[in-house]
This record gives structure tokens, C-alpha cells and sequence, in this order.
């Protein structure tokens, strides 16, 4: 059977959250510039002082989070338009997802040994 | 007005006698009265009448002679000759399957386009006269009714070259949102419903080429922009 498909009802919710995160990526980017810029010198010290506070922890885990969901919807519709054959589009997903998620914990990881 | 010699590179094939298609280089002498890309099309007509393409209108209201003209959709009909660089390039839309020179099988197209149901649906007993509108509710039908369906938006858009089977296009989605907006339309909620979908409208990615392209000054991009708003009042 080879008839087109369409009608999953979703994506609505991809989209609006891809432009979320782009806005909290935009934000965090100046909050980071800000704090980048103001640091002095550029040493291993200084740099790990600004990720330190609270604050700076949770908005850069946060910034990951962003960008990973946004790499998410952007990779997946890069799929949908050049990978055709669902298996193969099925195990893409997956491995990117997976790769993705993993990404958002190792970055967690390296924020919280500082 | 003054003669001058125009040279053409037309893309040619015909499917019962050409292995693959080709460029033919042509020139014609145009006398000036040719103010047209349409005009010196029919000429070149009379002079290769192998020569095939779509027209009839010739004022911009029917879309058939939509084309590739210089690497940009436009209508024929529409195109001013002296604007035009020399050689002018002329090539079928593309994405669609040729049928022979510069006529392509639009019905990829026309589906998606019904698959819109571009239609009124009101299931109310119809009034003695008419289905009256606020002209404030009218106005917002501007710019979404005169659509001439001559494809070169939705041909122009690689969403649509990658997925012609699953993305509306912004021809087909311009169309959507004129029913949409309609306030004598009773069909919101399932025209919603029938777009939320990760090909049929999300394909869409804002490049605007439909906008660029568009011979009637149409913005699909618009209209694209507020179907996906109206779905997020719904939803949040």
C-alpha cells in the first residue's frame, strides 16, 4: 500500500517551542556577553567564577535545554525532508533524540563540577 | 518604437520525440509593439509552432502562462519585455512534471489546493438573499480572495519541491486561510484540525519565495502566519 499519509496533529507545539527557545537562547546569549565581558582577565578561575552563582547555573542549563529542543524540531524536519523511508527516518530519530538528551545531561554534569 | 532583435533560451521537450529535454536558443526581431514577455511568445509561436505553453486571458486573471522567466515565477502576461535581460531564460515551473515544453501537470497542485475544501461550508438554512458581512469582516478577506491559483508561489518554494504530496503549499494555504477568515464560514474548528500537522502547514518555514514571486502582490507568508496564530489562541 503506498497511499500519503498525513494528519498526525501535531506540530503546533514544535513550532511555538522552537521560537521560545530561540528567545531564551537570544536572552541567555546577552546575559552571557554581559557576564563574559565584565569577567577581566580570562583565566580558568575567573571563568569558572561566572558559572558559580545559581543563577548562572540554571540560565546556562537552561540555555542547553533550549538548544537542544531547538536541534531537535530543526534536525527532525530536516529528516522529513530528505529521509523518505520510514525505517530508516525511525532509527534517525531516535539516535538523534538519544544523542540529544544525553548532550543536555552531560552538560548538567559539567555546569554542577564546577 | 524602435525594432531590436531579442534572443531566447527556451527550455524544450516534448516527451514523444526527445529522449531528455534541452535549451533552445532562439532570437525573433521584435518591433516595439511587443510590450509583453506574452507578446513575443506569440510571436516566436509563429515562427516554431512546435513551440507549446499555456495562455489565455493575456491580462493576468486566468494564470495559465505562469513560468520560469530569467530563474524567477511570473506570469507571462505580466512581464514587461523591456525589463527583461537578454537572453531571457525561459523554463517551466518548477517541481511539477513537464508535460511538454513549458506546460506542467499542475494536478499535484489542484489536490492540495481541494484538500482545503475551498469551499463555504455554513450548514445554516441559506437567507432569502445573501450572507451578509460587516465591510470591517470583509476587509479581511482582502488580499486572500484574489488568488489566481497560477502555482507560481507553491512552485516556487523548495517545502513544496521536497513534499508536493504532503505540504498544502502556500498557494493551497493562502486559499486556507480565506475560508478561514470568512465570518459566513462555519468551519473553523475542522479547517484547524485538517492543517495541524507537521507537513500539511508546518513545512511552511517562512522564506517568503511564495511573497517574493507572487503576480497579484499577494503575502502567503501572512496568511500562513495567522492560521498558525488562530491555532495557538485555540490551544493556549
Amino acid at each position: 500500500m503506498n497511499r500519503v499519509v498525513v494528519g498526525a496533529h501535531y506540530g503546533l507545539k514544535d513550532w511555538l517551542g522552537q521560537r521560545i527557545t530561540a528567545v531564551v537562547m537570544a536572552v541567555y546569549t546577552l546575559i552571557f556577553a554581559v557576564g563574559a565581558l565584565s569577567m577581566g582577565e580570562l583565566n580558568y578561575e575567573n571563568w569558572r567564577g561566572l558559572f558559580a552563582g545559581g543563577f548562572m547555573r540554571f540560565a546556562t542549563f537552561l540555555f542547553f535545554a533550549s538548544l537542544m529542543y531547538h536541534a531537535w524540531v530543526g534536525v527532525r524536519d530536516i529528516y522529513m525532508d530528505y529521509i523518505k523511508p520510514t525505517g530508516v527516518r525511525v532509527v534517525l530519530h531516535a539516535v538523534t533524540l538519544l544523542a540529544l538528551i544525553g548532550y543536555l545531561g552531560w552538560a548538567a554534569q559539567v555546569l554542577w563540577r564546577l | 518604437m524602435t525594432a531590436r532583435t531579442v534572443e531566447f533560451s527556451i527550455y524544450r521537450f516534448d516527451p514523444d520525440r526527445d529522449e531528455k529535454p534541452y535549451m533552445q536558443s532562439i532570437s525573433i526581431e521584435l518591433d516595439g509593439t511587443e510590450r509583453k514577455l506574452l507578446d513575443a511568445l506569440v510571436k516566436l509561436k509563429d515562427k516554431d509552432d512546435s513551440l507549446s505553453f499555456r495562455r489565455s486571458c493575456r491580462e493576468g486573471v486566468c494564470g495559465s502562462d505562469a513560468m520560469n522567466i530569467n530563474g524567477k515565477n511570473g506570469l507571462a502576461c505580466l512581464t514587461d519585455m523591456k525589463d527583461l535581460q537578454s537572453p531571457v531564460v525561459l523554463r517551466p515551473l518548477p517541481g511539477l512534471p513537464v508535460v511538454r515544453d513549458l506546460i506542467v501537470d499542475m494536478t499535484q497542485f489542484f489536490k492540495q489546493y481541494h484538500s482545503i475544501k475551498p469551499y463555504l461550508i455554513n450548514n445554516e438554512h441559506p437567507p432569502e438573499r445573501e450572507r451578509l458581512q460587516s465591510p470591517e469582516d470583509r476587509e479581511e478577506l482582502n488580499g486572500l480572495y484574489e488568488c489566481i491559483l497560477c502555482a507560481c508561489c507553491s512552485t516556487s518554494c523548495p517545502s513544496f519541491w521536497w513534499n508536493p504530496d504532503k505540504f498544502v503549499g502556500p498557494a493551497g494555504l493562502l486559499a486556507a486561510y480565506r475560508f478561514i477568515a470568512d465570518t459566513r464560514d462555519q468551519a473553523t474548528s475542522e479547517r484547524l484540525d485538517n492543517l495541524e500537522d507537521p507537513y500539511r502547514l508546518f513545512r511552511c518555514h517562512t522564506i517568503m519565495n511564495c511573497v517574493d514571486v507572487c503576480p497579484k502582490g499577494l503575502n502567503p507568508t501572512r496568511a500562513i502566519g495567522k492560521i498558525k496564530d488562530m491555532m495557538v489562541r485555540r490551544a493556549v
